[in-house]
């Protein structure tokens, strides 16, 4: 009886992994097949900025008005923390690494999973529910090229922006509560930044972090859009999904990135 | 949508994420400073570098003269080698020392240039030959009590004594 | 009937399962004769639409023999599956119009896509297209002004955008009030002999349809029952098409759901 249980729980463990990694393999081939078929998406770029439009350009509010909150936080705690150190000066470089290396990219890409992913996944979810998707194909139209790659490219094109847009909006935030509105020394807080803040290990590391999301959570939203059962219940749970596992991805990848990216020193 | 406002509200929004980098790269990174300038390298051995990293500032009088570029280990005089790129601006004597600093009592470490009296100055592929090795916290406080139990002399149980209650 | 050089589509013997264990379609064979419209009946479930998408190369079969415009549907690669789909058309049950876009370019998409044709001559072909199917005067709404009538018929303008040669149907008249069904089974007929085209409607709304097919088989649980032109299936005495076409209640596909004896689940049968 016993090692029947125990049977039946490895065959459940064995189905649900064959599941997910088969599940995975299915994904790796649609991204395959998308990059091979990226030709008209890149041709008629049109197609493509059209999809900007409603990734980035949609994006931009709730980018730009998160970005300065957190940033006016950041100088808010940071300055209460520093002060007691006596290094107040030195919040500048406090809220410029933890947004350019961390939270711009972190948190842009889990707003863009959770704003354009989600809504990426739910029009194509949609379109094949309303059988748009198999029309295009019985117009020998192939649906990948025409719809999810300039969608993918527009996302991965807008991910990088705002990320950059949330942490330049976040250094003003972070100035503004902390030389404005509390009075750290100006010079200080600006020379104090450019001296720690490194283009290359820093401002780039943090363009690549956002550029390698934007990648995760746009593949994520078009593969769970298409594979959607072309249900409401299942395009409902596609979103969902889309939103859930584009934010698991970005904190994974984002540890990940980090222990490669700022952990080289001095080679050792 | 009209496509023209489409392309235009994108290109704005390329056009603001551009801004956003150059922001970052030149008011709150350091791109301006010495990317473009001429510099030279210079080499220093030291005995121990303590705490050195790859892009530590080069400070002289206390003004940032350049970075950091390389550090590797000399198999056969068993020292460190660090590779500086100094501002080609700044001339220094050879005989000009190099030691290695802290900033404050726990901060980032950097080396510090104390000119000498030399009349020629160093060039490129240049080596300093008077360096001062990072202190070594460690090694201070053995040292300090060393001196202290040399200082004890024969009534020197206290160690023992102190720890009974 | 035989097959002959003038068929169109040719089906034969064809058998498909997406679960091999219960196959949707069994030894299904039929002709359809260049310049006909042809129906094709049955039951919701009974294989009809999996037969339409097999016709449009969504599939293959999984046994027996498919040949669409004089081609094996399962010798194509993908480019010439596309090559071949561009000479079909498609009206699916619900329009599928792609709702971002209006009507205007929703029948302009496959002419954008096929063709280089300047910008003009793809308004005039628009403009004509939607003449033929009554809606001229919609082209700048979006499809969700539209009701469902009309969406259909805009459908119908997409599809024969590039003049198919064949155009399918799946369920045109599901949904529609009369007046629409009237336009719309009016449209299928007129658009068949303007175009030359060749047209297969598969549909359970029976007394409409045999009023514009020219031949029409009756599928029942994946396999041809029946067949014939619309007057010798209005006297025909053969059971199903008898209760299909006169919507029986009971007869060859029986009211109840196969189950245990009625006594027997309420406990007083067996004494």
């Amino acid at each position: 009886m016993a090692g029947a249980a125990v049977r039946g729980l490895f065959e459940r463990l064995g189905a649900a992994v064959t599941a997910r990694v088969w599940r995975l393999g299915f994904a790796s081939r649609f991204l395959v097949y998308l990059f091979l078929h990226s030709g008209t998406a890149l041709q008629r770029f049109g197609l493509t900025i059209r999809e900007i439009y409603f990734a980035g350009v949609l994006s931009l509010v709730i980018i730009l008005v998160s970005g300065l909150f957190v940033g006016m936080v950041l100088g808010l705690q940071g300055y209460h923390t520093l002060q007691r150190y006596g290094s107040s000066e030195a919040l500048g470089i406090l809220v410029a690494l933890s947004l350019v290396r961390e939270l711009g990219p972190v948190v842009a890409g889990l707003l863009f999973a959770s704003r354009a992913g989600s809504a990426i996944t739910a029009e194509i979810g949609l379109m094949k529910a309303t059988e748009q998707i198999a029309a295009m194909e019985m117009m020998a139209v192939d649906p990948i090229a025409r719809v999810v790659a300039p969608r993918f490219w527009g996302g991965v094109i807008s991910m990088p922006i705002l990320a950059a847009l949330f942490s330049a909006m976040g250094i003003y935030g972070g100035y503004l509560v902390g030389v404005k509105l509390i009075g750290v020394d100006e010079g200080a807080f600006w020379s104090q930044m450019q001296a720690a803040v490194d283009v290359r290990e820093d401002v780039l590391n943090g363009v690549i972090k956002s550029f390698v999301f934007g990648i995760a959570v746009s593949w994520i939203a078009v593969f769970e859009g298409y594979d959607a059962p072309p249900t409401a219940e299942g395009v409902s749970g596609a979103t969902t999904r889309t939103v859930v596992t584009s934010s698991l991805a970005i904190l994974a990848l984002d540890f990940m990135l980090t222990a490669l990216m700022f952990t080289g020193g001095n080679g050792l | 949508m009209n496509r023209t406002t489409l392309d235009l509200w994108v290109g704005i929004f390329v056009a603001a994420g551009f801004g956003a980098l150059l922001f970052l790269a030149l008011k709150v990174g350091n791109l301006a400073a010495f990317s473009t300038a001429q510099t030279y390298k210079v080499d220093a051995k030291f005995a121990n570098i303590g705490g050195l990293k790859v892009r530590a500032p080069i400070k002289s009088a206390g003004v940032v003269v350049g970075r950091v570029t390389e550090i590797r280990f000399d198999n056969e005089t068993f020292e460190a080698v660090v590779t500086m790129n100094l501002d080609a601006d700044y001339k220094f004597p050879r005989d000009t020392s190099a030691k290695i600093l802290t900033s404050g009592l726990l901060g980032e470490q950097y080396i510090g240039l104390e000119a000498g009296g030399d009349r020629k100055t160093l060039n490129d592929g240049d080596t300093m030959r008077l360096t001062q090795s990072a202190v070594v916290l460690e090694d201070l406080i053995s040292q300090f009590l060393y001196s202290k139990a040399a200082e004890g002399g024969s009534e020197a149980k206290a160690p023992s004594r102190e720890r009974k209650p | 009937m035989t097959l002959d050089a003038t068929s169109l589509v040719s089906v034969e013997n064809v058998w498909y399962g997406y679960d091999p264990a219960r196959p949707v379609l069994r030894d299904v064979s039929l002709q359809v004769p260049r310049g006909k419209v042809v129906g094709i009946m049955g039951q919701s479930g009974c294989g009809k639409t999996t037969l339409l998408r097999m016709i449009g190369a969504a599939m293959t079969p999984s046994r027996g023999r498919l040949e669409v415009l004089g081609v094996d549907t399962r010798s194509l690669g993908r480019d010439g599956l596309y090559a071949m789909r561009r000479k079909l058309g498609m009206l699916f049950q619900f329009g599928a119009l792609f709702t971002d876009m209006t009507v205007y370019d929703n029948v302009a998409f496959p002419l954008r896509e096929h063709t280089d044709l300047p910008e003009v001559m793809v308004r005039d072909l628009v403009l004509l297209k939607l003449e033929a199917v009554g809606l001229r005067g919609a082209a700048q709404l979006m499809p969700s002004e539209l009701s469902g009538g009309m969406a259909r018929r805009v459908a119908l303008a997409r599809a024969i955008a590039l003049d198919p040669q064949l155009m399918l149907y799946d369920e045109p008249f599901t949904g529609l009030d009369p007046i629409s069904f009237g336009v719309i089974s009016r449209l299928v007929r007129s658009l068949n002999d303007a175009l030359g085209a060749t047209s297969i409607i598969v549909t359970h709304d029976v007394q409409e349809t045999l009023g514009v097919v020219d031949y029409v088989y009756f599928m029942s649980d994946g396999q041809v029952v029946s067949q014939g032109t619309p007057e010798e299936v209005g006297v025909s005495v053969e059971p199903f098409v008898d209760q299909f076409v006169h919507g029986k209640a009971d007869g060859p596909v029986p009211f109840h759901y196969p189950g245990t004896r009625f006594e027997a689940d309420l406990g007083v049968g067996a004494r």
